[in-house]
Parts: C-alpha cells; sequence; structure tokens
C-alpha cells in the first residue's frame, strides 16, 4: 500500500473524536482502583475498629492529605507523560513537598518525645506488614492504570511506569489508611513512603515492556 | 533575517496544520486528509534526515508514525501547539525502530535542532512492506469493519449491515484494528 492510500484510508470516515477521551480514561481507572482497593481492603483486613474515634484526631487527617498530595502530584505527572511532547517542569518539588512535610512533622515530634518513646513511633507496631499492605492494596489501581496508559501515548515508558505506580500506591494508601491504626509522623514518612514506593518501582521496570505502542 | 524567515515558516506551517487537525477531530474528513498529506511530506524529510543509513526503512516509518498519528490523535489537546506533539511521535517511533535495529540510540543524531516541520519531502518511495497484507492476518471482525469502512468508504450502519455486527461493534472494531495493526507493523519490521 501506498502512502497516500494509506492517508485515505485513516482519512476516511475518520469521525469525530473526543477531546477529553483521554482524561475520562484516567478518571474511570482512578475510580474502578480505588473501588478495588476498598474491596480487597474489607475483605482482607477490615476497616479499623476506632474508625469513630480516630476521625476526630488531626493526624488521621494529615495522613489521608499526605497521601492525596501524592495522589494529585503523580496524576499530574502521569496526565502529562501520557501525552506526547509534553514537558514535566517543576514536578519534582510538588512530589517531594508532602514527603518532606512529613519529614519535618517527623523530626519534630521525635525531638518533643521522650527518649524511650522514640523507637516506637518510628516502627510503630505494624512495620513489618505495612509496606507490603500498601503494595498490594496498590495492585487494582495499578492494572487499571496500566489499561489506561496504555489507551494513551506514553513516550518516556519508564517515567511514564513510575508515575502511574505512584498513583496506583497513593490509592492504595489512602485505602489503607482506613484499616492502618499507626498515627505517627515519623512511622508515615518512613513505612507509608516505603510501601508507597513500590509500585512505582515496578511500573519504571514494566513501563518499556508493557507501555509500548 | 533569514532566522526570522526560517521562523516565520515555521510558525505558518504549524499554524495552518494545527488547523486542519482540530478540524479532523472535529468531524471534517477532508481537513483531516489534508492535515495527514502535507504532514507526510515532512515527516519524510524528517525521518530521512535522520536514517541516512538505513534509507530503505524511511517509507515504512512514515507510515508507522502516519498510523501512531491516526491511532494516538485523541491525545493531542486542541489548544496546545502542534509541533511538540508531531515531534515527540515522530521521534519516539524513530527511537523504537533503531532499537529494534540494534543500534546504540545514544550515538545516533536524533536531535539535529532541526524541528519536524522545518523541511519537505515529497518523494515518496516505495513501502517494504505491504499494508494491504498485514490487514489479511487481523481477526475477521476488525479487517471486514476495516475494509468496508475504510477501505471502500461506507458508512458504519451499511458496514453493520453486511458485516452482521452493531454499530458500536463495527466503530470498535476498526478502532481497535487499526491499533492492533500498529502492533503489528512493529512485530514485522
Amino acid at each position: 500500500m501506498r502512502t497516500d492510500e494509506l492517508i485515505t484510508m485513516l482519512a476516511t470516515s475518520s469521525g469525530a473524536v473526543d477531546s477529553s477521551s483521554a482524561s475520562k480514561r484516567v478518571g474511570m481507572a482512578i475510580g474502578w482502583g480505588a473501588f478495588g482497593a476498598a474491596l480487597l481492603m474489607a475483605v482482607m483486613l477490615g476497616v479499623r475498629p476506632d474508625l469513630g474515634q480516630a476521625v476526630s484526631r488531626p493526624m488521621f487527617w494529615v495522613k489521608i492529605a499526605y497521601a492525596i498530595t501524592l495522589l494529585l502530584a503523580s496524576l499530574f505527572a502521569v496526565s502529562r507523560l501520557s501525552r506526547p511532547g509534553l514537558t514535566l517542569s517543576g514536578i519534582a518539588p510538588v512530589l517531594l513537598a508532602p514527603v518532606i512535610a512529613m519529614w519535618i512533622l517527623g523530626a519534630v515530634e521525635l525531638a518533643g518525645a521522650d527518649p524511650a518513646e522514640r523507637y516506637r513511633l518510628w516502627m510503630g507496631r505494624t512495620w513489618r506488614s505495612c509496606p507490603e499492605l500498601i503494595a498490594i492494596l496498590s495492585v487494582p489501581a495499578f492494572v487499571a492504570m496500566l489499561w489506561a496508559v496504555r489507551g494513551l501515548a506514553p513516550t518516556r515508558l519508564r517515567l511514564a511506569g513510575a508515575a502511574l505506580g505512584l498513583v496506583a500506591s497513593s490509592i492504595g494508601a489512602v485505602v489503607y489508611s482506613f484499616h492502618c491504626p499507626e498515627m505517627s509522623a515519623p512511622f508515615l514518612g518512613c513505612w507509608y513512603l516505603l510501601g508507597m514506593l513500590i509500585p512505582p518501582a515496578v511500573g519504571a521496570t514494566l513501563g518499556p515492556w508493557l507501555l509500548r505502542w | 533575517m533569514q532566522r526570522i524567515d526560517k521562523e516565520g515558516r515555521l510558525a505558518k506551517t504549524e499554524e495552518r496544520l494545527r488547523e486542519l487537525l482540530v478540524r479532523g477531530l472535529d468531524g471534517d474528513a477532508r481537513a483531516y486528509h489534508a492535515f495527514l498529506t502535507d504532514l507526510s511530506v515532512h515527516l519524510r524529510a524528517f525521518l530521512r534526515r535522520r536514517l541516512a543509513h538505513l534509507p530503505d526503512e524511511v517509507e515504512d516509518l512514515v507510515q508507522e508514525s502516519l498510523l501512531a498519528v491516526h491511532n494516538q490523535r485523541h491525545t493531542y489537546g486542541p489548544n496546545e501547539p502542534l509541533t511538540p506533539w508531531v515531534h515527540a511521535i515522530a521521534k519516539y517511533k524513530l527511537v523504537d525502530l533503531l532499537r529494534r535495529r540494534g543500534r546504540e540510540v545514544r550515538t545516533e543524531p536524533l536531535d539535529d535542532g532541526n524541528p519536524v516541520f522545518s523541511s519537505t519531502d515529497s518523494d515518496a518511495a516505495e513501502a517494504r512492506r505491504d499494508i494491504r497484507k498485514l490487514l489479511e492476518h487481523l481477526p475477521d471482525g476488525q479487517r471486514a469493519s476495516i475494509e468496508c469502512m475504510k477501505l471502500q468508504g461506507l458508512s458504519a450502519v451499511e458496514t453493520a449491515h453486511i458485516t452482521g455486527m452493531t454499530v458500536s461493534a463495527v466503530k470498535v472494531a476498526v478502532h481497535r484494528g487499526l491499533r492492533a495493526l500498529a502492533a503489528r507493523m512493529r512485530r514485522d519490521a
């Protein structure tokens, strides 16, 4: 087939294109991913029994805000990385801000605590399971985001894989917050972060294979 | 002075192509055809300069890039400049080809400072791989839908009537078929 024949073929009955289809796709993936994570959490772990009291403590909301800020920043990164020719300028400080804020809060908390208490503030009671549970709860959103981004056009596949992994793990972390009893900033700054870095690492590894088009 | 002329020309090309594409995305098939034709001339010059050592592959890559532009056209934001979008797609397809050929991409002159719309080349060579042959390998529903709608120019309703599929299934089949075609082009190349 000659190139002009191909052009005619492509242009024939090509129809109108919905310019919002890209964002709809990502929106749908987030919806399904959050739903899947909530379902998984309800079946596997259950909501923390003291949720009623927890919601009245500021730290509960700090924890949620931490994950949601990361979600918004990574979502912005994914939407730029999924469309050819857009730059990512200024994204690094936005991604780092919630982490650094949590570290500062953690340092303040540790400094003000009784030395004997510090180790417990950092390790909590659930440090062993926290990162892996966040990673597990990220799986539905990871699969959904992979589907969404595969329907778009990422040109930097490792970065796009990492960014979609961070979207998935932030969703996982938001949902996990409703189960997890930990409320100390040093814990959130370390173990939550560690869990939230697993899906981006997987995404960056698999990106070049799963996202090519 | 010459530099200003060149930049003015680039800006004009960008403006003209962008307007054609935006009309095309609104459903104006004639504008879309003009966009792809114009684009192919720029893509060919862009890719030929960068494939000096693989001259036989230029036309295949022009076709692959055109199909990529078509399949990913929903990722173009109508308010954004067109040049970076096209440039990123062409470069992505070029790097992809060089990797398949086992070339060390780092040593290739990818960005010589000339953007994708800076030159034209309407001298289309014969493509080595025949897309018509690749179409034969698609699943029946996709192949039939593409043949009716895209090659014979029938409407979705007529195509649905012939293939016994629903209208929405026909549209999905065309969309998936063209994506599958792109994947096959990559594999066969």
